[in-house]
């Protein structure tokens, strides 16, 4: 039949490996010798311009390194990762401190043009009067460009490359860093505590409500380069910030290793909302040449009444191993994870959050959206905990999987674990597919096949996309379209 | 407008329609009636091209377009609407969203502009009020936790909004009270037009007293074996299908 025909050449023309974001910046890099030793983490150190207090955390964490093992207990499979065959330094080069816009590589700011990231718009966003996006463009592994300094600056807002934070705010860096995620915490977090190039510190002081929305776009970009992105957010008493946080990635041949971790920091009656999409190359059609990416996120509600919130939506890599986290100290405090994680091709995806309740009276919520689509694979893998101490905790989960197709799955392990009689958890569960009676129902109303497919799925997920900033929702949705092409057929 | 010669399909390889005829021509208005099992649903989803049927012979072109070199969406672009018996679900998709890109879609695929959004809402309205549809249904997902009339009502909305050249009505009275179906009927009523052709499937003669036939076949075995005026749908009434089954059977 020709309408059989006409679907194979759709299916071919849309192939997964088709990135739509495959492209790569032509950028001489600076960057460190091949493979992992103390050498390599003296060298990092020394290239950031460090103190010796940092070089002796970045040791401590190498040598702890170098005595674990790679956790296995993920539903994810992969080959052995060449751990010294990589290179653990990238840097653009001659971005030793860019003044101004002006100053940046043009190249880059091309590249960033064709992701739409609105950088070079600032002159347009500082004069509009309505929300505004900062923006701490991170460029593989050094901050080149960052905007809206001097707003932030007088609400008192630190908002800066952790490097610099390193070496102008040290008292707060020391008390922080590694007080969420310690730099023992896990072999990928332990790794990036030895290796971490850059990545973004906020402190947002007391009482200050942050003036806009802070945002980093995170690319990956030079070839065999592991990026090792830290992130440490700090909301002191009263506090509130919304920070996000875009990815994608060019084309690559060969995996490339990302292990970020990511720790916030929330004091009394202080609120952080943080949101991720997510859109690294997830790989050709036979799962070649993917991003892994083993991400250690937590937040910690450190003071009494204090809120911290996970929103994301995970479109890309080949595999993901991500569980960003809440451990709910203060009593009072609330944590939130929502969740939405689409995998199609070979993608793996093993994901969910943890929710730890210490204090009293401290509640949690999760709502989870798993989409398999192709032969990928998609777990949500979570844990709700009460200690005893957690008196009147309470958590509502909400697990919902959708099926695409037949040669995917999609599983879901809920870990839940109270010490106290009080506590009261809800857990919610659903497995569904698109039925080819719905995908038939909007055909006949004038939609394409994949129309048919984005439009249910969009409705699938419509729970968490509303918790996205606007701007961040708009792009989501076109994320989870363009993520989905290919799946039917 | 629609023209179907010697149509043959069949599913799991269960032969269904065996040498359907049927012409309709512009402004007109056909019943079909039969027995269950007689094919009657089958044919509205063949014209639609449901994935599940495989036509084996025969054709059907609609104002001279091949309807079956046509995917579902080309067919619904190209002017063929189908009322669903069992209107579908979709969960978390405003029906106004829905609407919004349907029509938008149609609109693409004949090369016109999109509708604005003021444009679009204002005519949704209009349409919507005339079919008791309130902006509060209009919000919720898509049939989700609809009554069967409001499902029915949201059938003959789209109707309304896609501006079909020829509507399907696939058993649109069935779960319907009487209150329902004079809503629904009186909205196709509204529809009715010179350059726009009804075929009206339906087991029963009540919903042709609401809408008037033009033609009434009856349908049985997969074959058209009797067709007259709208008194034919009164025979039927009066003496069931006894008759139509034994014939075949003989």
């Amino acid at each position: 039949m020709p309408a059989v025909q006409e679907t194979v050449a759709r299916v071919r023309e849309i192939d997964v490996d088709q990135y739509k974001y495959g492209f790569v910046t032509d950028i001489e890099s600076d960057r460190a010798e091949q493979g992992l030793s103390e050498d390599t983490v003296r060298f990092i150190s020394a290239k950031k311009g460090e103190p010796e207090w940092m070089l002796e955390w970045r040791l401590d964490a190498y040598r702890r390194w170098r005595t674990m093992t790679e956790p296995n207990w993920a539903r994810v499979d992969y080959p052995p990762i060449p751990y010294e065959e990589l290179y653990y330094y990238s840097a653009p080069k001659g971005t030793a401190g860019p003044k101004t816009l002006d100053d940046v590589d043009p190249e880059l700011l091309k590249t960033y043009a064709k992701l739409g990231i609105p950088l070079v718009e600032q002159e347009l966003l500082a004069g509009v009067q309505e929300r505004r996006v900062a923006v701490d463009a991170v460029f593989d592994s050094v901050s080149v460009a960052t905007t809206f300094q001097k707003e932030l600056r007088q609400a008192g807002v630190i908002f800066c490359p952790i490097s610099e934070a390193i070496r102008e705010h040290p008292e707060l860096v020391k008390k922080y860093l590694g007080s969420v995620v310690p730099a023992s915490d896990n072999f990928f977090a332990t790794l990036n505590s030895a290796v971490f190039s850059d990545g973004s510190f906020v402190y947002i002081p007391k009482g200050v409500r942050c003036p806009m929305e802070l945002s980093t776009y995170f690319r990956i970009n030079e070839r065999n380069t592991g990026q090792f992105e830290r992130t440490l957010i700090i909301a002191d008493e009263g506090s509130y910030v919304s920070y996000l946080e875009g990815c994608t990635a060019p084309m690559r041949d060969e995996n490339q290793l990302h292990a970020a971790v990511v720790e916030l920091v929330a004091l009394d009656d202080a609120e952080i909302k943080y949101s991720t999409v997510q859109n690294w190359y997830p790989g050709d059609a036979d799962g070649k040449g993917g991003i892994y990416n083993f991400v250690t996120k937590r937040g910690d509600c450190r003071g009494k009444n204090a809120k911290i919130s996970w929103t994301q939506v995970e479109t890309g890599s080949a595999i993901t191993w991500k569980y960003p986290s809440c451990i709910l100290r203060g009593d009072n405090s609330r944590g939130e994870f929502y969740s939405i994680a689409i995998s199609n091709g070979r993608q793996q995806v093993d994901s969910g959050t943890k929710m730890i309740h210490l204090g009293k009276n401290t509640t949690s919520k999760i709502i989870s959206k798993g989409i398999s689509a192709g032969r990928s694979q998609n777990t949500y893998r979570g844990l709700v905990s009460a200690h005893r101490k957690a008196t009147n905790a309470r958590n509502f989960t909400n697990c919902d999987s959708l099926l695409i197709g037949e040669e995917c799955g999609a599983h879901t392990v809920p870990y839940l674990e109270a010490k106290t009689s009080t506590a009261v958890f809800e857990h919610e569960a659903t497995t569904s597919k698109i039925s080819d009676d719905q995908k038939f129902y909007c055909q006949q109303r004038g939609l394409s096949e994949e129309e048919a497919v984005a439009l249910i799925v969009n409705g699938f997920v419509k729970d968490v996309l509303q918790q996205l900033p606007m701007e961040f929702a708009v792009e989501a949705q076109k994320l989870i379209s363009i993520s989905l092409e290919g799946s039917v057929g | 407008m629609l023209s179907i010669q010697n149509l043959h399909a069949s599913i799991e390889d269960k032969e269904i329609l065996r040498g359907l005829t049927l012409d309709v021509k512009a402004g007109e208005v056909h019943a079909i009636m039969g027995p269950n099992g007689s094919g009657k649903s089958t044919l509205s989803y063949v014209l639609a091209g449901k994935d599940d049927y495989e036509v084996t012979a025969g054709s059907a072109s609609l104002d001279g377009q091949d309807l079956f070199a046509l995917e579902p969406d080309e067919r619904a672009a190209a002017g063929l609407f189908l009322a669903f018996q069992y209107p579908l679900e979709i969960p978390g998709v405003a029906t106004m969203t829905f609407l919004k890109t349907a029509l938008n879609a149609q609109r693409r695929a004949r090369g016109e502009a999109e509708l604005p959004t003021p444009a679009f809402i204002k005519l949704v309205r209009e349409k919507a009020d005339g079919l008791g549809i309130s902006t509060d249904m209009l919000k919720r997902g898509l049939n989700v936790g609809f009554s069967g009339g409001e499902k029915k009502r949201n059938e003959v909305l789209q109707m309304a909004l896609l501006e079909p050249k020829l509507c399907v009505l696939d058993e649109t009275d069935s779960g319907l009270d009487i209150d329902a179906l004079k809503v629904v009927a009186e909205g196709v009523n509204a529809l009715r037009a010179q350059d726009r052709s009804f075929v009206v499937i339906t087991h029963y003669q009540r919903l042709l007293d609401h809408i008037r036939p033009d033609v009434v076949h009856v349908m049985s075995k997969g074959r058209i074996v009797r067709t007259g005026g709208p008194e034919l749908a009164h025979e039927l009434e009066a003496r069931g299908y006894a008759d139509y089954i034994s014939d075949e059977a003989a």
